[in-house]
Order: structure tokens, then C-alpha cells, then sequence
């Protein structure tokens, strides 16, 4: 259980980050957190040629929250982001969700963005991203663009981004004054990968009936898979019948779980639609609370 | 292919140390095999047990999954840090001792460590908190009711005796 070994690379600019990346090509790998790398590494799942190591890269640990969105540096840590509170304030679910990402210990090293380029279709805060409709900004010595999280996620632990890019930042849009959001899972044990997750936003219009809503599911798909439930949900009054059979049958046809040791594909479509239900009625109750000028839990 | 070596230098248990070691070598190696520090414990080596885990910055985190020379010039805590010089411990180890939180003690150092990390943040931790606190240490003698008990009991000695959670303890005879 020894990492192999690679050549080492401590950039102290984006510039010479990406010089190096360019360079290293398919056989380089950005170092952040290290949280999921090292694992893979350890067991030798992993062995690239050359480790490009962030860590001391300028400019890329701030989170900065605008009117629209937080945007989260490549190397801001889970607990920096779980922590902040006006980050929190603007958009719970950030918290939310991050409280179920691995333990406190592993927060205090991998970073959120880590988890995202990782693109693990288990994890939690891809599909906080999904969810939201935000977006990734890749860097490359060819230049910067940004892709939305419909496009950057392709498959288990693939994404968009080329091997000799950069992802140097996500943007999550808030969910707005009258919006209210969840995250449920079950996992083994808390900490452990979940069977199953989801990632809730609902919208009320301004009679305080729901507008939208939205669910984005982890563990049961290649990818994290948005379900908009807004015809399912319209109209309803955010604390009863929003989580109605009608919203669940419509996300339970959308999702494509597979069968492992710990669950099987009907189990998991099972709990899918159960954890939806939780994660609409709180969404829901949270909403109402946020649009009548109450603090959201 | 001969491995590059790197010059690694940081502040363990409150001592400046360098040594030379490649790039892949693991925290958790380093403290153990180049600076002969053997109290951090390797179990798993892919970060589920916890037993490897260190106070980097005074914030608890797995030196199995940090490479050594990714944390040059940090202060690295480990649990031979954490007793007086004249072997008084610290209170959240006396309270592992006190409420039999360890049988054969393997796991305890990085308990320990992650103990001190959670209480600098909780001082007065309720019983869930604790839970939550200790859920990434993994303990296969199966003493966790007693660990809740140490964390319980460590965090009032320590809100008691205003000793800092991540630092050494005080000898009997005051500052040296």
C-alpha cells in the first residue's frame, strides 16, 4: 500500500500550473486535497507519471460570494466552505450537503472543487452543482472557458475537462429569496459513500405555491441526474402535497441505479423516491420560512 | 529509474526536522521511517481507519493520505506531542486512561489526535457532536461507549484547566 512513484511539481502560478500541465499531457495529474487521489494512488489504481501540485498556487483559495453565486477556488478545502457563513446565508445548501461529504477530518484536506473535477457520480457536491445549474471554469494554456455541469460531468470519474486543463474554480448560483433547498442520503455508516442521495431546490411563486423544483441524484447513475419535477410539483402548496406520488414516479423513471453488495438496483430506485419525498417536504418547509424573512435552518 | 529526492522540512512537536525522502512518500511514512517517530500508527492506509491521523496546522487530517513534502514547513502535530516533558499527560489522553477508551490501542493515537482537533472546535460538545466528532476513527476492540466517555470527560478538563486542546500538556513543576 505504497503510492508508486512520480515527479513532483509545486507551481506557485496558475501560469506555471498550466505550463506544466501542458507539457505532462495524459501522464500528469493535479494535486489538491489529495482525498481521493492518494487512495487510488495507495493501491495503485493510479500511478501518473507527474503530480501537479496546487497547493501553493496563488489566488485560487478564496470563496467569494457575488449576487448571483458563490464561487469556490480550486484549492478551498470541504470545512472552509462549510464554515462560511455568509457562503451559508446565501445558499444552505452548500452546507447541507458538504456535512455528509466523508468525515470531518477528510473536509479538513480534499477541497470541493477536487471533488467535482473528480466527477465521482457517488459524490455529493456534483450534484449540489447539477442541481443548481452551475458551472466549472477550466483553464489551459489555449485558454479559459466555462462549462456547465450538464456538460462537464460524462461518466464515472470522467469529465470534460482535458487532460491538460485546469478546473480552477465552480460557480454555484444561489437559490434565491423564495427559494428552498435539501440534501438527503442514506449511507452505511455516515461518511461512507451513500447508497443513494439527492440534491433538492424548490421555488415558490408569490402566492407561496411551488413555482419549481428541481432534484439532482448521486449513486444511482453514471453521472448525477437532474430530474426537474416542476410538472409534477406546480401549484402545490409547499407543505403537503408537494412530495406527491406523482414527483417520485417521475424521478424513479429517470434515474438508472445499478445493483452491488450493499443494494440492489430495486432497492436503490426504492429509496431514491423515499429520500425525494424527505428532500421536497424540507426544501419545501424551508422555502416557506426563507420567503416569509425567517432564518433557514 | 533512480527517484528524485526532496529536501522535506517541518515543524513536528514543536522541533524544526529535514530529512530527504521522495515525493511519494506518505506523512505517515515519513514520521515513522525518516524522523523514527513511531506513534503514529498505519492501518489502512487509504484513510478509512483514522489510526494515522496527525494535526497538520493544529487541524486534525490523515497522514496516509497527505504526502510529506506537500506539507513543507507546516507544524505537524503527532501523539508524541501531546505529554509534558516530564510525562504528564494531556488531558484528553489521562481521560482515554481514566475511562478505559482503549484496550489494545492501536487506534488510539489517531483518536486521540482527532479528540483534540474536535474539541478545539467544540469545547462543549453534546453527545451527537461527539459522535459525529469520533466517526472517522474506526476502533476493532470495539471500545467506542468508553471513547464518548473520554471525549465527554476531556472536554470538561480541559474547559477547566484552560489547557489548549492541540498543544502539550503542563508539567507538575509549571513552565519550564
Amino acid at each position: 500500500m505504497k503510492p508508486p512513484a512520480f515527479r513532483y511539481h509545486a507551481p506557485r502560478t496558475v501560469g506555471e500550473a498550466l505550463d506544466t500541465l501542458a507539457e505532462v499531457g495524459g501522464d500528469g495529474k493535479v494535486l489538491a486535497g489529495g482525498q481521493s487521489l492518494i487512495p487510488v494512488m495507495n493501491m495503485r489504481l493510479a500511478s501518473p507519471g507527474h503530480l501537479v501540485d496546487i497547493g501553493g498556487v496563488e489566488g485560487l483559495d478564496e470563496v467569494v460570494v457575488t449576487a448571483d453565486g458563490v464561487r469556490v477556488g480550486a484549492m478551498v478545502r470541504h470545512r472552509t466552505l462549510e464554515r462560511h457563513e455568509e457562503a451559508h446565508r446565501r445558499n444552505p445548501l452548500l452546507r447541507q450537503a458538504l456535512s455528509h461529504v466523508a468525515h470531518p477530518v477528510i473536509r479538513n484536506r480534499g477541497t470541493t472543487v477536487g471533488s467535482i473535477a473528480h466527477a465521482d457520480p457517488a459524490g455529493e457536491m456534483p450534484a449540489v452543482l447539477a442541481v443548481l445549474g452551475g458551472h466549472v471554469t477550466v483553464a489551459s494554456v489555449r485558454g479559459t472557458r466555462d462549462v456547465d455541469a450538464a456538460d462537464f460531468f460524462q461518466g464515472p470519474l470522467q469529465s470534460s475537462a482535458a487532460p491538460d486543463e485546469l478546473v480552477t474554480g465552480v460557480s454555484f448560483p444561489h437559490p434565491g429569496a423564495r427559494g428552498g433547498t435539501a440534501f438527503e442520503e442514506l449511507a452505511r455508516r455516515h461518511g461512507d459513500y451513500a447508497i443513494a442521495g439527492v440534491a433538492v431546490v424548490v421555488i415558490l411563486d408569490e402566492d407561496g405555491r411551488t413555482a419549481s423544483a428541481r432534484a439532482a441524484f448521486t449513486g444511482v447513475g453514471d453521472v448525477p441526474i437532474v430530474v426537474d419535477l416542476t410538472d409534477a410539483c406546480v401549484g402545490a402548496v409547499p407543505d403537503d402535497g408537494i412530495g406527491s406520488p406523482d414527483a417520485v414516479e417521475l424521478a424513479r423513471g429517470a434515474i438508472a441505479p445499478e445493483s452491488d453488495i450493499h443494494a440492489t438496483a430495486a432497492y436503490r430506485r426504492h429509496l431514491a423516491g423515499v429520500l425525494l419525498g424527505r428532500g421536497l417536504a424540507a426544501a419545501g418547509r424551508r422555502a416557506v420560512a426563507g420567503a416569509e424573512g425567517g432564518t433557514r435552518p | 529509474m533512480s527517484e528524485e529526492l526532496h529536501d522535506i522540512r517541518m515543524v513536528v512537536n514543536g522541533a524544526p526536522v529535514a530529512a530527504r525522502a521522495p515525493a511519494r512518500r506518505l506523512l505517515s511514512d515519513f514520521l515513522r521511517h525518516d524522523l523514527e517517530l513511531t506513534g503514529t500508527h498505519v492501518g489502512c492506509e487509504h484513510g478509512v481507519c483514522g489510526a494515522c491521523t496527525v494535526l497538520i496546522d493544529g487541524e486534525p487530517a490523515r497522514s496516509c493520505l497527505t504526502f510529506a513534502v506537500t506539507v513543507q514547513d507546516r507544524d505537524i502535530t503527532t501523539i508524541e506531542g501531546l505529554a509534558a516533558e516530564d510525562g504528564t499527560l494531556h488531558p484528553v489522553q489521562q481521560a482515554f486512561k481514566d475511562t478505559h477508551a482503549l484496550q489494545c490501542g492501536f487506534c488510539t493515537p489517531g483518536f486521540v489526535l482527532s479528540v483534540c482537533g474536535f474539541l478545539a472546535e467544540h469545547p462543549d460538545p453534546d453527545d451527537d457532536e461527539i459522535l459525529e466528532g469520533i466517526s472517522g476513527n474506526l476502533c476493532r476492540c470495539t471500545g467506542y461507549q468508553n471513547i464518548r466517555r473520554a471525549v465527554a470527560q476531556a472536554a470538561g478538563d480541559l474547559r477547566a484547566t484552560g489547557i489548549p486542546a492541540c498543544g502539550r500538556a503542563a508539567g507538575q513543576g509549571g513552565p519550564e
